[in-house]
């Protein structure tokens, strides 16, 4: 335990004990990116995966939207301590996306428009665990939230789950994406509070 | 990354809802003008609560750190920092963290700085760094503010913008602007924008920090003025405020 804030009592509520440890409860839904917020014809996006030489899967728009959707309900957490519980999304559940991808890859980089990127294990994005989500509470998702698709990976902080996605570059190997080469940690699981790069 | 503790050095407000709060933090690894801190009030059941505040002074060597919070009418932890905390109480922080929306000294392109708000303070820390290195890259500063009485670090900027080696800086008034000022109260545009930021053909790097939507439209404006979308770094917080 810390040193006490004298005359500090703080605000509990019933709903922090569903919230992973240092965050706090939103009901709005906050914005946090590093640059411009990209917007995207929707007849110019494409989503790639490729293997960083060759593409192993491309889909436009159309093709995309063609693929079988789930609606998900999800809480999120981002590292900057909100926390938003509840959330509905429709999107293609990732593992429908590497369906037919042979790989022996254990790692892939999230890429953006925008040039964000970030890392996440494979097995983080299959199982039912990661889409592409492209509708947020019933509506076209948004640009500044990620819009036209963004990639939802909810069980890590929110960083992962790269707005404005256009694809998944497969990797032999664990390679730090745009955050996590400026401090902050390299798998990122809330429930074990690992924000930045020096957290267990 | 571990916490530390600092001492609480001065108090000083900004205006009626901000104070700028000074620690002396004894192991200060030092920072980069931009960063910000994760801090941690502990109640006396072990309850606690962390918040993030960018930092508001330049790198510096007498391990002096300090923060400018706004407080947040149902905030959990602004109300405390600007109203409770008094000179000598310990605090406990951990950082810097960031490495994106960062000025530092070596960079000697055109700076153009836009804030909304309390978005000012991560910025008045790169302006303070210009400073103490003895920069020339060449600054400048659109500041909007819902009022006079809303400006944060009024003398510090007025030092500044009237000394040799100059920060231009431009206030916009969101609701009351002071007497006879020339331009109608109203949000920032992109008449505004091409007025008084550096044009992009002298390729300046921009910092963008506010309010989501603040950011959205000035970034809209620079984007439109040329600048292209690699020079602009934007930090943002929503209505919640992660940076208050």
């Amino acid at each position: 335990m810390g040193i006490i804030s004298r005359g500090f009592s703080g605000r509990r509520s019933a709903a922090d004990a569903k919230l992973p440890p240092g965050q706090y409860l939103t009901t709005d839904f906050p914005v946090l990116s590093a640059g411009p917020t990209p917007h995207i014809p929707l007849d110019q996006w494409e989503f790639v995966i490729d293997d960083g030489t060759n593409v192993l899967r491309r889909w436009d728009w159309k093709s995309f939207r063609d693929l079988p959707t789930e609606t998900f309900t999800v809480d999120l957490h981002c590292v900057t301590r909100w926390s938003k519980l509840g959330t509905s999304w429709e999107g293609v559940s990732v593992d429908t996306m590497l369906a037919d991808v042979k790989t022996d890859a254990s790692y892939a980089m999230a890429r953006s428009y925008g040039d964000y990127t970030t890392n996440l294990p494979l097995k983080d994005l299959r199982n039912g665990q990661a889409w592409i989500a492209f509708r947020f509470d019933n509506k076209d998702l948004a640009p500044e939230h990620g819009g036209p698709a963004r990639l939802l990976v909810p069980h890590l902080y929110l960083w992962k789950s790269a707005k404005w996605v256009k694809g998944l570059t497969l990797m032999s190997h664990d390679k730090p994406g745009f955050w996590e080469s400026l401090g902050y940690h390299i798998y990122g699981d809330p429930w074990r509070e690992q924000r930045y790069s020096g957290d267990e | 990354m571990m916490w530390r503790v600092g001492t609480v050095v001065a108090l000083q407000d900004e205006t009626a809802t901000a104070r700028t709060i000074t620690l002396k933090v004894p192991d200060w690894p030092g920072h980069i003008a931009g960063q910000h801190v994760d801090v941690r009030l502990t109640a006396s059941d072990g309850y606690s609560a962390v918040r993030s505040y960018s930092i508001a002074s330049a790198p510096n060597a007498e391990k002096r750190v300090e923060l400018t919070v706004e407080r947040l009418p149902n905030g959990e932890v602004s109300p405390y920092l600007t109203q409770e905390l008094a000179v000598g109480d310990r605090l406990e922080l951990r950082g810097p963290i960031g490495g994106w929306f960062v000025w530092r000294a070596q960079q000697t392109e055109p700076i153009q700085l836009v804030a909304g708000g309390s978005g000012i303070v991560p910025l008045m820390a790169m302006i303070r760094s210009r400073t103490s290195t003895g920069s020339t890259a060449p600054f400048r500063l659109l500041y909007s503010v819902r009022e006079p009485g809303a400006v944060f670090y009024r003398d510090d900027l007025l030092a500044l913008s009237d000394c040799y080696n100059k920060v231009s800086l431009t206030y916009a008034y969101t609701r009351i602007p002071p007497k006879d000022w020339p331009r109608p109260p109203g949000r920032i545009d992109g008449a505004l924008i091409a007025d008084v930021t550096w044009p992009s053909n002298l390729a300046p790097t921009c910092y963008v920090c506010g309010p989501t939507p603040f950011v959205e439209s000035a970034v809209g404006f620079l984007s439109a003025s040329g600048n292209s979308a690699d020079k602009i770094r934007t930090e943002r917080f929503g209505p919640t405020g992660d940076r208050k």
